[in-house]
């Protein structure tokens, strides 16, 4: 465990902590864009189910799949989001977030000396989650001048042997490129070729901007061999109460609950109850959310390109993700000098894989008057970086 | 006078998603500069001055005001809420009446209702004796109106589609993944 490296995220949230939330020596206070959340409160009428299903005692144990109506609704929703569809009796899992998604899809799928290959930059639990199964993470950069689009001659000059799945993440965390048609039939005709396994981890698929989000398993012959992962936590903004879902062929989900059942039982009971309520009738609050969303990443793309970072505007999740290398920084020195001098923090794009060094990720998960200071702020910061590269 | 936040009242009903994200943005809040409205909508700030103006023009935007805590005023108001019920007019129905209530300096709102009364009225006044005189002077005496229910108001808990109370500082992390 020794040799397992701490999340480059977790270091840079002590550092925050550290700098404290207090007000500097100008009283201004800490503004976050360092934040993987939504902003908005989970909507009322999901939490409202909750403490309903609380005074209910819906507290017990749930079928280790998760409760049925859960995975009905969850296959309704799939299948109108993506066209695919699965049988909630024996294709849907009900997770402890996507994140337990993940983790059971690697174990179920990956055995010691396995290859997987993942996009670089991406979120920072892939290499360590598959080193943790003893698995070899690759990792395939991703290029700025295509928007970060996974560069399908990468992927397939990368495989090998040993190469055993395909990790993919679209609408991206922390690049917000999301799949294209031509880069999917790609991927699609790769992973079929050498007879991959693909896990899609799609948390970020109900917020996308300008167009619909294309899911990998709409691909032709995708359904077979894709294990999807999609949540709750982003879309209806239910990130603590941990409820993501994965859907597959049945030898895979069944293989998946085997795990799941020895590690976890069952998702927790009052979760998934506000989950069925956020899907039956939360609608409109995602889509009013994603509204917001969409305003302020137009806001914040446009405003870092003004301050002079180059930085391609991301059609999903809610990551704008400039280029810093005009300052001279590496992204760590960047975002804790930002962190210091003005008390803004962002993540440095290095704790995403080594493509996102000379990035950092900022999120638009704060409303637009912080984005408005936060900008105001990196303005007069880059004037500092500026004048102090030029006095020797 | 606590001055929180503008508010825009606008005669279209709009929600987030609707057709015109630009009237969504300033009814969240009627500040926003113009040119920020402008990245946030991928356009010109000339542009949103523009169809701002044109808004106003078609009364669709009918004004911009500040939303304040009344807890927090120094002086402070006495509102009712005054069910009203009338005979209507043979012609114009209760047109008539209803504009001549609406005039009031008191009165801040008025609905033609259905149900057990006609009229539903929001009063405001400095004192409980300035409603008073308000009801029983002004508008009960009025023709048509046959008898008012006066109720007045105790406590907001939300107003403007404003919850009502202080919300503590914050508990997310300032940095996940």
């Amino acid at each position: 465990m020794t040799a397992l490296p701490a999340s480059g995220i977790r270091e840079f949230f002590d550092l925050v902590r550290l700098a404290g939330s207090g007000p500097d020596a100008r009283g201004r206070r800490l503004i976050s864009l360092a934040i993987g959340e939504p902003d908005f409160d989970t909507p009322w009428h999901v939490r409202e189910a909750a403490i309903w299903a609380l005074e209910k005692g819906r507290t017990g144990y749930t079928p280790s799949l998760g409760l049925l109506p859960l995975r009905a609704a969850i296959a309704d929703h799939v299948e109108t989001e993506t066209g695919v569809r699965y049988d909630p009796e024996r294709e849907v899992l009900v997770t402890v977030g996507v994140s337990e998604g993940l983790d059971l899809a690697l174990r179920a799928v990956v055995e010691p000396g396995d290859e997987v290959l993942h996009q670089d930059p991406c979120y920072v639990s892939y290499a360590p989650s598959i080193l943790l199964l003893h698995g070899v993470p690759v990792a395939v950069p991703a290029a700025a001048r295509d928007g970060f689009a996974f560069d399908p001659g990468g992927v397939e000059r990368a495989i090998t042997p040993r190469t055993r799945a395909l990790l993919l993440n679209f609408p991206a965390n922390p690049t917000g490129s999301t799949l294209g048609e031509d880069v999917g039939r790609e991927l699609a005709r790769s992973a079929e070729r050498h007879d991959l396994t693909v896990i899609a981890d799609e948390i970020y698929a109900e917020l996308t901007y300008d167009e619909p989000a294309r899911s990998f398993v709409s691909f032709p012959g995708m359904r077979e061999r894709t294990i999807l992962l999609r949540g709750f936590s982003k879309p209806f903004a239910m990130t603590g109460f941990r409820i993501g879902y994965a859907c597959g062929p049945a030898s895979l989900i069944d293989a998946m609950n085997k795990i799941h059942q020895y590690a976890m039982l069952c998702a927790p009971a009052i979760a998934q109850e506000a989950a069925l309520e956020a899907l039956r009738h939360g609608r409109q609050a995602r889509l009013s959310m994603r509204e917001q969303f969409r305003l302020r990443r137009n806001y914040l793309v446009r405003s870092l390109c003004d301050l002079g970072l180059g930085c391609h505007r991301p059609d999903g999740a809610f990551y704008a993700f400039p280029d810093i290398t005009s300052t001279g920084l590496p992204s760590r020195t960047f975002a804790l000098r930002l962190l210091q001098e003005q008390r803004v923090a962002v993540v440095p794009g290095g704790a995403f894989g080594a493509a996102g060094e000379g990035f950092v990720r900022c999120a638009y998960a704060a409303g637009l008057p912080q984005l408005e200071e936060a900008i105001a702020r990196m303005r007069e910061f880059l004037a500092a970086v500026k004048s102090t590269r030029r006095s020797p | 006078m606590a001055k929180k936040r503008t508010e825009t009242r606008t005669g279209s009903q709009t929600t987030a998603t609707g057709p015109d994200p630009l009237l969504a943005l300033l009814q969240q809040d009627g500040l926003t500069h113009p040119e920020q409205l402008a990245k946030a909508l991928d356009t010109t700030a000339a542009d949103v001055r523009d169809r701002v103006r044109r808004l106003e023009q078609d009364g669709a935007i009918l004004g911009y005001r500040a939303i304040v805590d009344d807890e927090k005023l120094v002086g402070e108001r006495v509102k009712a809420v005054i069910e009203v019920k009338m005979t209507p007019e043979r012609e114009g129905g209760f047109d008539r009446v209803a504009r001549r209530i609406a005039e009031f300096d008191e009165v801040h709102a008025v609905y033609l209702m259905s149900g057990r009364y006609d009229l539903l009225l929001f009063v405001e006044g400095r004192t409980l004796r300035e409603v008073a005189f308000f009801v029983a002077e002004r508008l009960a005496p009025l023709e048509g109106v046959t008898s008012t229910s006066t109720h007045f108001i105790l406590r907001p808990y939300k107003q403007h589609g404003l919850v009502v109370h202080q919300r503590g500082a914050s508990e997310r992390m300032p940095v996940t993944p």
